[in-house]
């Protein structure tokens, strides 16, 4: 057995260029060669351990009586030990015996799964309510009440690509990290209601007991109520495309004090980084913002140096009909797209200070360098032309 | 059943003058396109499946090589979804259902005695389509996006995003789901209206009634899957948004058409191999098949709860508490059924005199690996633990025990038992040996770790994966590399048989056998019970 470890062991090295005998448990993940379901931070999770305990101990009872009688058979009654083979081909008193025996069986499992069902359908009476939206391939969170209120973000994968590729050894956490944690109190019931952006994807944490399929356009609720603080992993459990595999789940879960400090954090931080359209910006304000707002989303199509790939999308460098003309058709194309074209509307997808700053950073960019009519733009003048 | 003779075999005459009648095969490649012969047909049918069956097999070890270790090293996640996708669809429709028609255009008719299939050249046709469908499948990993990646569900909205392999994927389920239609009408027919004097439907082996119970099955869902990927195929391409809720539609609905296909599909892939297992338990165990009715009556009461139980494959999907209760109580219902089969296999082999040649050491396996398949489904029908392995490793284990060990296992078992009536030789008893136990062996190192991983929670259809998992891992694509290889064993004998290398089959060619087939020549005539036997 050691011997063909150390040969596993060999050929893990080689392919994947991680510390193979290295390997610990995941902290709040699976265990190394975990074997049963993880017992964990909640009533729930420890009552499906129990339930399952409980068919495999029934399953394995079964299994030992009939495959034992099975055994003997094979072991006693062989032609080459001279067995005659009986003529019996039915027996009423068994076959119902079978039949109802089992049945009995079934419901003594059926009753304690019923109570489970019904504690983990009851989503009632939530302290904290998060709105979990699953995205390609990420997780957006925004909490709907409590002292986080209002606060939302997206959670990405942050193991690195090099990892991934092997060009790096695997950390504990290896693709069971994200950039920004779900953040809850500990001891609180906190409900989970899921939709989806774009495909179905599911939210699953196994030391919760939960998963729950987020779907676009659906609503769905599910609950835990953690009672250890601590770090919690899952994975999409819902096949989304290419990068499945790549949108974890982590939840941080704090006590109480932590979690209101954690919450007062975030919504300062909100605010700060809050637009005022009724704002008249500096052109450099604009300039900086624009120029990060151009390369999130515009550079795929207009290219970072705006002569974008003709004939599909049109050069902004030097471009009279809009970028060097009068401000108006250039935020209402911005605004409203082009229809026909690859030109959306980004009317809800960017706020007014986000549509100035950009148009204002075409008109200054590359050739154009303010020369047109309207060099800058302000928030207020797309206000106007919503 | 089962001490069911041919009381009387009329001699075959030659004395009426219809030149069609009498005559042997055509020769050359019209004898298999024309062909009309039940036999040419199973035996196409049963080659072509098994060509699949390696096709999918390939594709399942480019998966598990990409398991092997943690990381990406061989495959893009995209590649290996349509890995996935493609290895269920091709070993789904395109080897375990038209196995188990090859079965049943073999058997049947030698079972009943009927002369041939009621619609020969219907018959002929269903055959034909396969390749078309494993073609588009086989094509569609060279059209620009590659090849269907959505599962072999095809949930929406995913499968709306995919390029136009998922079209080739429509139109091949559309094409071998008429086949299946096509083969189902012809066994309902034939084993209804073809069966020989005093064959009454009771004393049917169990292989022809556990099939006419499919072939319901069959009529009933294959319809439902067609239009299923039709509403899949208008979302994509006509305008409708049956599945797109922004416009009206609902995601979970396909779901629901999917799986109302798709659970009883599960028992479609497994009846006839229970129908199997209870003609080989009873050969060589010596002794009549124990409670043959309730066989039968079992075999119903499972088609029926197949219809009534789909969305147990739904919990995570977020149903209401008493509609997750309902599926879990009647899921849990199909246990029972189930069981009295099992129980009456081991009361049949019970003070039998057992002997174990090939079919039965298959036919135990099948026993053993299926029932633990039986279990760990008893296991995720109860809803709360469902939620926990949904969708993780341990479903791959469980319907891998049932669908590799159960089906495929049941398949092999059928092969042995009626090689020798389809050849006219012995097949090479050793060989059959070997590829029992190193299948069986190797079966087990690939899934049953799997079991563990689904419990840790390593989630399906993962191309890469925390590197807790990385051992159990190992161990499954190692097992995985040894069971394909395995299969090659099953090859070559069955090369070897087919060139008659062996020796020659008794028309009974194992001691315990009972039946009309066994009272045909071996190999079968090109046609036999031209005259109906007669059944005492």
């Amino acid at each position: 057995m050691m011997k063909v470890k150390g040969v596993l062991g060999l050929c893990a090295l080689f392919f994947s260029g991680a510390a193979f005998a290295q390997m610990v448990d995941m902290p709040g993940g699976p265990r190394v060669n975990q074997l049963n379901l993880t017992r964990g931070v909640t009533q729930i999770s420890r009552e499906i351990s129990d339930l399952h305990w409980l068919l495999l101990v029934i399953c394995a009872l079964i299994f030992i009586g009939v495959f034992g009688v099975m055994f003997y058979s094979i072991l006693m009654h062989r032609k080459s030990k001279g067995a005659v083979a009986a003529k019996f081909h039915e027996h009423v008193g068994v076959e119902i015996a079978w039949t109802v025996i089992p049945f009995l069986i079934i419901i003594s499992m059926a009753i304690p799964a019923t109570r489970a069902v019904v504690a983990m359908k009851d989503t009632t009476s939530a302290d904290v309510t998060v709105l979990v939206t699953g995205y390609q391939w990420k997780w957006g969170y925004e909490y709907l009440d409590g002292p986080a209120q209002g606060v939302k973000f997206l959670a990405n994968l942050s193991t690195p690509r090099d990892q991934i590729e092997g060009a790096a050894p695997k950390s504990d956490t290896y693709l069971m990290e994200t950039d920004r944690h779900l953040v809850v109190p500990v001891d609180k019931k906190v409900r989970v209601v899921l939709t989806a952006n774009d495909v179905i994807h599911s939210w699953m944490v196994p030391d919760f007991g939960v998963k729950q399929d987020a779907m676009p356009g659906v609503l769905r609720d599910t609950w835990f109520r953690a009672e250890k603080a601590g770090i919690y992993r899952g994975q999409c459990a819902e096949l989304c495309g290419k990068d499945h595999a790549f949108m974890p789940i982590v939840v941080e879960v704090m006590e109480q004090a932590d979690y209101e400090q954690w919450a007062t954090e975030q919504q300062q931080a909100m605010q700060a980084a809050a637009d005022d359209p009724t704002k008249t910006y500096e052109l450099a304000e604009l300039m900086e913002r624009g120029q990060k707002v151009y390369a999130a989303t515009c550079i795929a199509c207009h290219q970072a140096n705006g002569q974008g790939m003709p004939p599909t999308f049109p050069p902004l460098d030097g471009d009279e009909a809009f970028v060097l003309a009068p401000m108006k058709n250039q935020i209402d194309i911005v605004l409203n797209g082009r229809p026909g074209t690859a030109m959306a509307p980004f009317r809800d997808l960017l706020n007014d200070v986000e549509i100035a700053a950009v148009i204002t950073y075409t008109r200054h960019a590359w050739g154009n360098k303010g020369r047109g009519a309207d060099p800058i733009v302000q928030p207020s003048d797309v206000t106007a032309q919503r | 059943m089962s001490s069911v003779t041919a009381g009387h075999v009329p001699p075959t005459t030659h004395d009426h003058d219809h030149d069609h009648a009498h005559h042997g095969p055509e020769k050359g490649w019209r004898r298999w396109v024309f062909a009309t012969n039940h036999k040419d047909i199973g035996t196409m049918y049963l080659v072509f499946s098994f060509a699949m069956l390696l096709e999918g097999g390939l594709l399942a070890l480019l998966l598990r090589t990409e398991l092997f270790a943690p990381g990406l090293q061989f495959f893009r996640p995209e590649l290996f979804n349509q890995f996935t996708t493609m290895h269920g669809l091709i070993m789904i429709f395109g080897s375990i259902m038209p196995a188990f028609v090859g079965f049943a255009n073999w058997m049947i008719p030698l079972q009943i005695g009927a002369s041939d299939m009621a619609f020969a050249r219907m018959n002929n046709f269903s055959f034909w389509l396969l390749p078309i469908g494993a073609i588009l499948f086989t094509m569609s990993f060279f059209v620009p996006g590659g090849a269907n990646a959505a599962g072999w569900t095809m949930y929406a909205p995913l499968s709306l995003q995919m390029g136009p392999g998922m079209d080739f994927t429509i139109f091949a389920v559309h094409i071998l789901g008429a086949s299946s239609i096509m083969g189902a009408i012809n066994i309902i027919v034939t084993v209804l209206n073809m069966r020989a004097p005093g064959m009454t439907l009771f004393k049917m082996p169990l292989f022809c009634w556990t099939w006419l119970i499919t072939a319901y099955l069959l009529l009933a869902i294959m319809p439902v899957l067609a239009a299923a990927v039709t509403m899949l195929l208008t979302d994509r391409h006509f305008g409708t948004a049956f599945f797109n809720a922004a416009a009206g539609g609902d995601p979970v609905l396909y779901q629901h058409i999917f799986w109302f296909f798709g659970h009883p599909e599960v028992y479609v892939m497994i009846l006839p191999a229970f129908g199997i297992i209870s003609s080989v338990v009873p050969a060589f165990s010596r002794k009549p098949l124990f409670g043959y009715a309730s066989m039968v009556y079992a075999t119903a009461a499972i088609a029926i709860l197949s219809f009534l139980v789909w969305a147990h494959h739904m919990f995570a999907t977020g149903m209401g508490t008493t509609s997750q209760l309902y599926f879990m109580y009647a899921t849990m219902l199909i246990s029972i059924p189930t069981g009295v089969k099992v129980f009456n296999w081991v009361a049949t082999m019970w003070r039998g005199s057992l002997t174990f040649e090939t079919p039965m050491l298959f036919a135990i396996g099948f026993i053993f690996v299926f029932t633990i398949g039986g279990f760990t489904g008893l296991i995720v029908a109860v809803a709360p633990i469902d939620i926990q392995v949904h969708d993780t490793y341990y479903i791959i284990a469980h319907f891998h025990y049932v669908m590799v060990a159960g089906s495929l296992f049941g398949m092999y078992s059928g092969a042995y038992y009626w090689l020798p009536k389809w050849t006219g030789v012995m097949y090479d008893e050793k060989l059959g040996k070997w590829h029992f136990w190193s299948s069986m062996i190797s079966f087990n190192i690939t899934f049953f770790p799997m079991h563990f991983l689904g419990l840790a929670g390593m989630p399906r259809r993962y191309a890469d994966y925390a590197a807790q998992f990385t051992d159990f891992n190992m161990v499954a694509t190692i097992g995985a590399f040894w069971f394909g290889l395995s299969q090659l064993i099953f090859l070559w004998l069955v090369i070897k048989a087919s060139r008659k290398v062996g020796t020659p089959a008794a028309a009974q060619s194992w001691e315990g056998a009972t039946g009309l087939e066994w009272s045909v020549p071996s190999p079968a005539p090109f046609h036999t019970f031209v005259d109906p036997p007669v059944v005492k």
